[in-house]
């Protein structure tokens, strides 16, 4: 059975925009959206700015109330956040895009992670708290020296490992991944990207993971989902969609993709 | 997909672009930029060396807070408050470092032009599209009926769809890819040698990306102008780049031609960048992440600055800083080992 499932979601937003009168119709930001997550595997969500990855995210994780169709987990519908057992709420962390905006600047890893506990004292920590935050940030590469320091002393990359870190603390069984290396320096993306991997099978973690970059998505999922304009237009294996897209748009992304990338570039003579 | 073709054979490079014929452009020699901070000072761009010839295309990547904003500012001549430069830039033979503010005024917009990551903040908001594209030829005291058909020529020529009706835009009526071409029509106006582009497509979609980085191709073709490209991003700069330099802390790694360099780099860190490029066709990105993170001009490692990241460093990297030197045709390194890597 899946570990998550999302069945036929809508999500509109009431348009603030003053040239349209409240008798204006809502934008359909997600327009009946059905993804599959199960355990230990990878999903890639991808599709250009807007097409509505964030919205579908939020919903998952409970930030945005859909307008209709559910969210599931272990086969069982998830209200809004104020209705979920904690458990629900555990089980579904989500890591942002810019840790920097994400995680208070001036509090330090320490107290950053003591909150996420303080959250979800069922998944603290039994006994010698500063052995499990060592653990924690082991997990994710930081070195525990890290602990003392504010998140606005640390980089980028540091940041993000930060932000893994305090999903893992409450041992979720999903991570909601949002454009969650996109901002960061090629190298420092590798490194995250082969931290989630290896996260994954230390975990038995299941993965959302959203982005825009075609190559970065085919780096770690096993399956993709290609949005555009509120609905899912292909899915399917990572090595089928990326090998033999069917739908005209998941083509489009991927020549545009192919005609950047640098093994094309370096036989620059087709054109 | 061979690798072994040349670009002077493909349509995308008329230009042998090879750095030893001709006069260059742009000689950037030795340049340095010191910025002031907090007591002191700190070397953003250091000792920075390359050439542009004429109507080529040169790539300046590396990784955020590596000094290719700041090269790219020298040479425009649009530093902060502050700063202070060394070494030479020499613009057609003219020393760009010793000529008057009003002479680098003069050169802004009418031989060397820029475009930058986000048109808005460069566009006028109050003024329409058409007549900041304009202002440079009012100001030339061109007649109005013949600037007119220019800005149209211009908007058509940036690939913007109904230009009469478009010049009457304001820039926020416009879409993240049509101001970057209404960009690309103002910064053509002054007839430029030389386009600066600093990360001119970092914040558009792919499918946009891709067809502004073609339009910006087939313009540097047809004019012959030259660019320079400012990317973070190596698939944009191998893309459309004839020649690429890459940067590590302020310092140059590695430069030569864009096909030798990134099929063959000379140094470990153009390797690891072309190894963590997240490719649709290949999936190796996460094969062997390099350690730790970018080192920066404030914060740079003593001996060689890459040396507590790379796979290949010994003792000697540690104290004594490889000086970049030629190690193929056409080809510089900084790296201790840059013959061995080559080599292999
Ligand atoms: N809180 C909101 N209020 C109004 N419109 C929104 C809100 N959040 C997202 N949208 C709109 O919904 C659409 C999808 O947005 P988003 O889910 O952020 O897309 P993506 O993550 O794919 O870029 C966009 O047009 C966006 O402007
Ligand atoms: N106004 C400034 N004052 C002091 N340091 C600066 C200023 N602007 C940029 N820097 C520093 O200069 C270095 C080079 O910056 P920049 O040229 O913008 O890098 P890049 O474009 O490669 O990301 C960075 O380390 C950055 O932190
Ligand atoms: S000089 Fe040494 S540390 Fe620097 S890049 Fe070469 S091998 Fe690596
Ligand atoms: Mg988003
Ligand atoms: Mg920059």
């Amino acid at each position: 059975m899946s570990l998550l499932e999302v069945n036929d979601l809508r999500v509109s937003f009431a348009r603030r925009n003053a040239w349209f009168r409240s008798r204006s119709a809502d934008f359909v930001a997600v327009d009946g959206v059905s993804l599959a997550v199960a355990p230990d595997e990878i999903v890639g969500l991808v599709g250009e700015s807007g097409s509505g990855k964030t919205t579908v995210a939020r919903a998952i994780v409970g930030l945005v109330r859909p307008g209709s169709g559910a969210v599931l987990l272990d086969g069982v519908p998830l209200g809004p956040v104020g209705r979920r057992t904690t458990a629900q709420q555990r089980a579904a962390q989500m890591v942002f895009q810019d840790p920097r905006s994400s995680l208070s600047p001036r509090m330090t890893v320490t107290a950053i992670i003591n909150e996420a506990w303080r959250t979800h004292p069922e998944s603290a920590p039994p006994g010698d708290r500063t052995a499990a935050l060592h653990r924690l940030l082991d997990d994710v590469g930081l070195d525990a020296s890290v602990a003392r320091h504010r998140a606005d002393e640390l980089s980028g990359g540091q940041c993000q490992r930060v932000s893994i870190a305090r999903a893992l603390a409450v041992r979720p069984r999903l991570l909601v991944c949002d454009e969650a290396v996109s901002a960061l320096d090629v190298s420092v993306q590798a490194q995250i990207l082969r931290l989630l991997v290896d996260l994954r099978e230390r975990h038995h973690l299941a993965m959302l993971f959203i982005s825009h970059d075609l190559g970065v998505v085919h780096q770690i999922a096993d399956r993709i989902a290609v949005m555009r304009r509120g609905v899912v237009v292909e899915e399917g294996r990572t090595t089928d969609v990326l090998g033999a897209p069917r739908h005209e748009y998941t083509r489009s992304l991927l020549d545009a993709a192919l005609e950047l990338s640098t093994t094309d570039a370096q036989d620059r003579s087709g054109n | 997909m061979s690798r072994t073709r040349t670009p002077a054979e493909g349509a995308a490079s008329p230009v042998p672009a090879d750095a030893t014929t001709g006069d260059p452009l742009l000689e950037v020699d030795g340049l340095v930029v010191d910025l002031p901070v907090a007591g002191g000072s700190v070397r953003v761009v250091d000792r920075v060396t390359f050439d542009i010839p004429p109507a080529t295309t040169v790539g300046l990547i590396g990784e955020s807070g590596s000094g290719k904003t700041m090269t790219a500012n020298a040479v425009i001549g649009l530093l902060p408050n502050g700063a202070e430069t060394g070494g030479e830039l020499h613009w057609q033979g003219e020393d760009l470092l010793r000529a008057s503010p009003a002479r680098r005024r003069r050169l802004r917009g009418h031989e060397i032009a820029m475009i930058f990551q986000d048109p808005l903040a460069a566009l006028n908001p109050t003024q329409t599209i058409g007549r900041q594209v304009g202002e440079i030829l009012r100001r030339a005291g061109r007649p109005r009926a013949d600037v007119r058909l220019r800005v149209l020529e211009l908007l058509e020529r940036a690939g913007i769809p109904e230009p009469a009706a478009r010049m009457r835009s304001y820039p926020h009526e416009f879409s993240g890819g049509l101001r970057q071409r209404a960009m690309i029509a103002l910064a053509l106006a002054g007839s430029p040698a030389l386009l600066l582009a600093d990360e001119p497509t970092t914040a558009l979609d792919v499918t946009v990306q891709a067809r502004i980085l073609r339009l910006l191709r087939s313009i540097q073709q047809d004019q012959g102008l030259a660019m320079l490209l400012v990317s973070h991003d190596l698939r944009v700069v191998a893309h459309v780049a004839h020649q690429v330099v890459v940067m590590y802390a302020g310092r140059v790694a590695e430069r030569g031609p864009t096909t030798a360099v990134l099929a063959r780099p000379a140094h470990p860190y153009t390797r690891a960048l072309v190894e963590s490029v997240p490719a649709v066709r290949t999936r190796t990105a996460l094969a062997h992440p390099l350690p730790g993170t970018p080192a920066t001009p404030a914060n740079r490692p003593p001996g060689c600055a890459f040396h507590p990241r790379c796979p290949l460093a010994q003792d000697q990297c540690r104290t004594e800083e490889p000086e970049p030197r030629p190690v193929a045709p056409g080809r510089w390194a900084a790296c201790h080992f840059a013959e061995e890597l080559l080599q292999r």
